[in-house]
């Protein structure tokens, strides 16, 4: 077989990406139809930057989520092909030892790694990582920085200065030093991610109970069986999250325990998160210093709410403005986290089609085959502007009230 | 201003002392003693060889009072071999165990030996410091002023054609972290596929003899990520300080634009990014080590990947110290001439 | 400069027309707006927020912003038209021949620039001097504004003076080019009566020294009596009626400006026998303005299809002086014909005492550094000994500018602090060192607030009507949720908003309606005692009347005892029962309301008094101006807390004012001042307001 010309790469690319198409122009199309009823997400449309961010990030979960649904992907990410190695794009499939299977596809469309991997497939299949971890981890991230920032703000005092304090030490740090301290083998055997997965887990729960309980403390009929439902769920899944079949923490018996996340994953996760939550803490102290004056706030006080009502209704709800925007900001960041991880072969095993570890593989070929390393750095790239240009879309627009 | 400089530095001593005692919690861990007993004795060891090889070296101290030694306010551990041998952490080849002092730890000026380099941590540290010195000065002639210019120029006159184009090039280029534009920089101007080949793809021959060709790619890269930040800062700050009511004072003054955008606005604009600047150390110390790693420049990052990677305890203590140390500082500098810049703070 | 003609106008503004053009469209702010200021002349703009007063001074600067522009008409300066100028020449106009001072002094000065630079800098573009002529010039213009030490202050940067020093310097700066025209964008808004009074007779004396004209902005009629010649008065983007002050304050010609001055508390009105007439209706919104006659649907004298048919023109008065009034009916409307009368009520007797306050004291601690070792701490003293006691159904006005301490008394009434010593007494129960977390829920509901700012009383995330039914659940009100919700939406008739305003968000309302939920807010427990802190001080005029109005109704029918915070004398006077005046902590003056607004006065009383502008052309005020800042609570000074501004201080013999706090002495049947004065001298203490006979 010929390998194929760039306008045919080209083309069979879109074409594979048909299910992406179809999502977004659903998407965007149903969006700006009702944009008058969707808030400051239908505002979004207003703003071309926005709209080109939101597109971007839409265009990398739809191929994640339909990449993982096994529409996209064309070859099995991991599978290597001795005679395809550091083949250009669009060389046909072929394979050393025996013959190819008559159904796959016949072509590396971007081309194979130096293992003979395709690359289109790793790519593809990276943005399912990365989509999975990083809108996650920066939630979790969000709920220490809120359940902490928000008390230091508004009771100030030691318990400011101690919380401020402890940001404070966790932002001298060198990101990467910490990573490097904290992602490797050896840490994972002592158990401490484990246990500092344990300890940041818990703040969702937390968050939710003391959220339920402080709306509906006056109404017991409903407020009971509520927070019952609600604890028993989120307990079951926190329960399920940090305890490991013979691992260091083995809390639940394994017929109750529902899933397990590898070791190396639940380290990068857990960094990532301890990462990201004193820029959170530090973000919703600084918006809750600022609300607190308010009179809405005051008043509250003066009809003798719980401190934590006032805080997570009265205050909460009015800072989700910036919070939304540092969000998009924030995954974009984590995004690039993640990538510094796989750089180094931090956490991730070696052979996943994240991008960061594939870059990390291509770049040591890059003077004389740049396939394999651009198209992962590329990606990562389009999503983060994505991310960053969907931010400032939506700061514009709240502004502009 | 002398109480305030004082107190910052106690916070900053503080902080020092809470962050090395983290690390020197992490790199002490069972696990990375194992396996340095491993490479340093025999890898076949048993698990009781293990222990005994880490007990008579003193690791399996308490952890506070191995702290206290290292950082030199307790008395040196010292110890016996099974073979006899007399080790100890003050004692040096070629002087007799008596003659060695009894603290030696950081605050004495001794930071141990590297296991990989077999070279005391301070003599490598010193000579891969003063490399990424270079390396990060360059980055800062480059990086601040094209930031700042960029920042100021999209943000006088938010809105306009200028300040898209601007503003997007900043923000396409924070969404681009080192370990991407440098790929994407060494593809296009120093691999023979694309064929340009107008720089080096490596900065080895840099440490030596920097020039032109061999380090514009590093420098380049570090200061595009930090770049678009700053930018971005800045041309927020502007944008917000040409909206208030004294530049409006000013203009109806009647004070010429160019001179608003000088006199009037550009001091209090600084003022935000000048912080972030300062703040950007523990981020750029990320973009050093990859950026060290990607062009093979053997400088601080290059080390701390080294150390951390081969399990050197001791280089990788002393790198900390000095990375933490450096951003310790830089964050005291920054509080200071933040104080100096803006006349509205007062100092208690 | 071209040739101008000296006796010519100043500024001579000619059918103006200004949109700003948003993404919604085009949004018209000024119509048709015509005015003249001739020499040495001042001329007031007055009207309620959003009338477009403030566009108008920024289109004579030609400084609309990127979104306005100047639709149609000219503004000729001297004769020559603003609109048609370069950049070039407007950049040498402005500051040298027409200077603009605003509202907020702080904002309008550099922080990061020293005052002398800022100064300097306009006779050093404008007429090419060297900076020692500029330094010489900008020492005696700080002079000339009255302020101590000129050298220091020039040395100085903004957030080292006082809000008073600031805008006295934003005055000086203003003056520094001898200007033709000087535009006042509400330039005391943002100070204390007190320091307004002093600024704003500073100002006269200046315009008079320099010749200057003024194009005086303000929503305060009483000010624009005191300061103008001319005045203007502007409703929705139009100017409605123009002519002499004596003109328009005696014999107004157009319905909005009857309403309005109908709708200010005036010496003489009377919350029983004479209430104020609010002005029905909201302003309208600049996209929503009605055909016709923008005041047509709040207007008494509304005629079908003659009001609401076309344009209206502005219409001379016959025989006065340049009198112009913009209604068709104006000469129609009988304008001498009494108010219709209001609902009068018998004066409600005040009941039993509920609220005790004996020696209420309260002091912070402001640590210089919380963590991390020592450092000093210094005590404010807020409150020092504080006594009172209010009456059920009473109206107990608390007095004083800000930083007396009138807001952290009410907080430690409602229990967000406690108090450092003293005693506060609801109903004979102690509450005064209960925080609001341990108080039960009775008597959380039974003292509640209402706040200044309507724009931030209200929760922007929360629906209206959630927000009521929150309370209820708090206090306790109505067993079921249905029954709660029926509960929210009687108060909301009480309060007289539409039911459907219970699924707003706040942001639809406006600020009277925000104040009205925040006021049902308050009374959803059934509260006994209700702490209003500046209620109406950031509501629009015609606004403000109705809002008073509904906080007078509500405290008839439910008894309540209202302490009403304010520094607006003459809104005190008009609904008060009692009054105690604040300086620094103390209680200076404490009497019923007539025994405190006529002699014999404690000190601070009269220049208060004094300093109130009132918007009546009969009334005669005695100028007494105070000099200074009030002194910080961190460091307040020995003896009389009003030692260092009194005017009486030298009728004390010796120095007892410095040194010893004075007796809280009974003058006459409850009437209790803090003051050194004798008898004899507080006897021989005239009236500060006359009203020449009625």
């Amino acid at each position: 077989m010929e390998p194929l010309s760039w306008g045919e790469i080209v083309l069979r690319i879109l074409g594979l990406l048909t299910p992406v198409w179809i999502g977004l122009v659903a998407t965007i199309a149903l969006s700006i139809a009702f944009k008058r009823r969707l808030g400051l997400y239908g505002k979004l449309f207003d703003s071309p930057i926005g709209m080109v961010g939101f597109g971007l990030v839409m265009f990398w979960v739809f191929t994640a989520i339909f990449g993982a649904m096994d529409l996209i992907v064309t070859h099995d990410a991991l599978s290597q092909s001795a005679s395809m190695k550091n083949e250009p794009p669009g060389t046909p499939y072929s394979k050393l030892i025996g013959d190819p299977d008559p159904d796959a596809y016949p072509f590396y469309l971007l081309g194979g790694d130096n293992l003979g991997r395709d690359v289109f497939s790793r790519v593809v299949d990276g943005a399912w990582i990365v989509i999975q971890i990083a809108p996650l981890a920066t939630l979790f991230a969000f709920m220490v920085g809120i359940t902490l920032g928000l008390p230091a703000a508004y009771y100030g005092g030691r318990l400011d200065t101690f919380l401020s304090f402890l940001a404070n030490l966790i932002l001298a740090f060198p990101v990467i030093l910490l990573f490097y301290l904290l992602v490797t083998p050896e840490i994972v055997a002592t158990g401490i991610p484990s246990y500092m997965a344990a300890v940041m887990f818990v703040f969702p729960i937390l968050f939710a109970t003391v959220l339920l309980n402080s709306r509906y403390h006056t109404r017991p009929s409903v407020r009971t069986p509520v927070l019952a439902a609600v604890i028993a769920v989120l307990g079951w899944l926190y329960l399920s999250l940090i305890s490991e079949r013979a691992g260091a923490l083995e809390v639940l018996p394994s017929w109750l325990d529902l899933f397990d996340i590898p070791g190396g994953i639940l380290v990068v996760f857990v960094s990532v998160v301890f990462v990201n939550s004193p820029t959170v803490f530090r973000i919703v102290r600084g918006i809750a210093m600022d609300i607190k004056t308010r009179d809405y706030v005051a008043a509250a006080q003066t009809r003798g709410e719980g401190a934590w009502y006032i805080m997570l209704w009265e205050i909460l709800p009015n800072a989700r403005g910036p919070l939304i925007v540092d969000f998009c900001l924030r995954v974009g960041y984590t995004t690039i986290l993640l990538g510094t991880l796989g750089f180094f072969g931090l956490g991730l095993p070696p052979e996943s089609p994240d991008w960061g570890s594939t870059i990390n593989e291509g770049r040591k070929l890059l003077s004389i085959y740049l396939h394999p390393a651009l198209p992962p750095a590329l990606a990562l790239l389009s999503l983060v502007l994505g991310l960053n240009l969907l931010a400032d879309g939506l700061r514009e627009e709240s502004l502009r009230d | 201003m002398g109480t305030f400089i004082l107190r910052r530095v106690w916070v900053m001593i503080l902080t020092a002392l809470c962050l090395t005692f983290i690390v020197f919690f992490l790199t002490n861990l069972y696990p990375n003693l194992e396996k340095l007993a491993k490479t340093q004795g025999n890898v076949r060891m048993s698990d009781e060889q293990v222990q005994t090889w880490l007990e008579t070296r003193g690791y399996l101290q308490p952890l506070p009072v191995k702290y206290g030694q290292w950082l030199g306010v307790l008395p040196g551990w010292q110890g016996v071999t099974t073979d006899g041998r007399a080790v100890g952490q003050c004692l040096e080849p070629g002087r007799p165990p008596e003659a060695a002092p009894r603290f030696c730890g950081v605050l004495q000026g001794d930071w141990g030996n590297s296991s990989v380099f077999k070279e005391p941590v301070w003599d490598i540290v010193s000579k891969r410091l003063g490399l990424t010195g270079k390396l990060m000065f360059w980055v800062m002639v480059l990086m601040v002023p094209s930031a700042l210019l960029l920042g100021v120029l999209a943000g006088m006159r938010e809105g306009s054609r200028t300040d898209r184009t601007l503003s997007t090039f900043a923000i396409t280029t924070t969404a681009t972290p080192e370990y991407v534009s440098g790929v994407i920089l060494i593809a296009v101007f120093a691999s023979s596929a694309v064929g340009l080949k107008w720089f080096k793809g490596t900065a080895t021959s840099a440490m030596e003899d920097a020039t032109f060709e061999n380090f514009f790619l590093p420098v380049l890269t570090i200061a595009l990520y930090g770049m678009g930040y700053i930018a971005r800062m800045t041309r927020a700050s502007m944008a917000e300080v040409m909206t208030q009511q004294y530049i409006r004072t000013a203009r109806l003054k009647g004070v010429s634009f160019p001179n608003i955008v000088l006199k009037h606005a550009l001091r209090n604009a600084l003022i935000a990014p000048f912080t972030v600047i300062m703040l950007q150390f523990p981020w750029l110390l990320n973009g050093v080590v990859i950026v060290e790693t990607l062009f093979n420049y053997k400088g601080f990052g290059w080390t701390l990947v080294q150390a951390a990677g081969n399990n050197d305890i001791e280089l990788l203590l002393g790198v900390s110290v000095v990375s933490v140390f450096v951003v310790l500082v830089t964050q005291l500098i920054s509080d200071i001439v933040y104080v100096y810049l803006n006349p509205r703070i007062k100092v208690a | 400069m071209t040739a101008w003609d000296d006796d010519g106008p100043i500024l001579e503004i000619e059918n103006l027309s200004i949109s700003f053009f948003t993404r919604a469209g085009e949004i018209p702010a000024v119509m048709d707006f015509s005015c003249t200021v001739r020499p040495g002349e001042a001329m007031g703009l007055v009207g309620e927020s959003g009338c477009g007063k403030s566009t108008v001074a920024l289109g004579v600067m030609q400084d609309l912003g990127v979104n306005g522009r100047i639709v149609s008409g000219s503004i000729r300066f001297k004769g020559r038209d603003l609109n048609e100028m370069s950049a070039d020449e407007l950049r040498r106009i402005r500051g040298r021949e027409i200077a603009m001072i605003y509202q907020e002094p702080m904002a309008s000065l550099n922080p990061a620039m020293r005052v002398g630079r800022q100064l300097m800098e306009v006779p050093m573009i404008h007429e090419g001097v060297s900076e020692k002529e500029a330094r010489a010039r900008a020492l005696e213009v700080v002079a000339d504004v009255k302020l101590p030490d000129p050298e220091r202050i020039l040395r100085s940067y903004p957030h080292q003076l006082s809000g008073g020093q600031q805008q006295r310097i934003v005055i000086a700066m203003a003056l520094m080019a001898h200007p033709s025209l000087l535009i006042l964008d509400e330039p005391t808004t943002a100070l204390d009566v007190t320091v307004e009074a002093a600024v704003v007779e500073l100002v006269k004396d200046l315009g008079k020294k320099y010749g200057t004209s003024m194009l005086f902005i303000s929503h305060n009629l009483g000010l624009i009596l005191e300061t103008c010649d001319r005045i203007c008065v502007m409703y929705s983007g139009e100017a409605v009626e123009t002519g002499s002050i004596w003109d328009v304050f005696d014999r107004m010609r157009h319905p909005y400006t009857q309403a309005l001055f109908r709708s200010i508390p005036l010496p003489g009105a009377d919350k029983n026998a004479r209430p104020l007439v609010a002005v029905p209706g909201n302003f309208p919104l600049p996209h929503e303005r009605p055909p016709g006659c923008n005041f047509g649907p709040r207007c008494d004298y509304f005629v079908d299809g003659r009001c609401d048919g076309q344009e209206i023109p502005m219409v001379p008065v016959a025989g006065d002086d340049r009198h112009e009034s913009r209604c068709v009916r104006v000469d129609e409307i009988d304008w001498d014909a009494p108010p219709e009368a209001g609902a009068r009520h018998a004066a409600t007797e005040p009941g039993d005492v509920v609220l005790r306050m004996d020696d209420l004291k309260k002091y912070y601690e402001v640590a210089a550094n919380s963590l991390f070792g020592g450092g000093e701490s210094k005590v404010i003293k807020a409150n020092e000994s504080i006594s009172f006691e209010a009456r059920e159904s009473e109206t107990l006005a608390i007095v004083g500018e800000s930083g007396c301490g009138k807001s952290t008394f009410a907080k430690v009434l409602l229990g967000l602090e406690t108090a450092t010593d003293g005693e506060i007494t609801l109903d004979n129960r102690s509450i005064g060192d209960v925080p609001i977390g341990r108080r039960d829920t009775k008597t959380v509901s039974d003292v509640q607030m209402v706040f200044q700012n309507p724009f931030d009383t209200l929760n922007p995330s929360m629906t209206v009507g959630r927000q009521i039914v929150r309370a209820l659940e708090i206090f306790g009100v109505g067993e079921t949720e249905a029954g709660r919700r029926a509960r929210m939406l009687e108060l909301l008739d009480l309060v007289k908003l539409p039911r459907e305003f219970a699924d707003r968000m706040p942001r639809q309302l406006s600020g009277g309606q925000k104040q009205r939920v925040g006021i049902a807010r308050a009374f959803a427990g059934g509260a006994r005692i209700v702490v209003a802190d500046e209620p109406v001080s950031a509501l629009d005029v015609s606004v403000q009347a109705a809002v008073t109005d509904l906080l007078m109704e509500l405290q008839r029918t439910e008894n309540t005892t209202l302490l009403f915070i304010s520094h607006d004398l003459s809104i005190v006077r008009y609904l008060a029962d009692r009054v105690a005046v604040m300086y620094l902590g103390h209680i200076v003056e404490t009497g019923t309301t007539e025994q405190i607004f006529a002699p014999p006065y404690h000190p601070y009383t009269e220049a208060l008094l004094s300093a109130v502008p009132v918007a009546d052309t009969r009334v005669q005020k005695k100028s007494v101006v105070l000099e200074g800042d009030v002194p910080s609570a961190m460091d307040p000074p020995p003896g009389c807390p009003f030692q260092t501004r009194c005017r009486w201080k030298h009728k004390v013999p010796g120095n007892r004012c410095e040194t010893e706090l004075p007796p809280y002495r009974d003058l006459s049947d409850g009437h209790r001042s803090l003051c050194w004065l004798d008898d004899a001298e507080l006897a021989a203490m005239e009236p500060v307001i006359r009203t020449a006979a009625e």
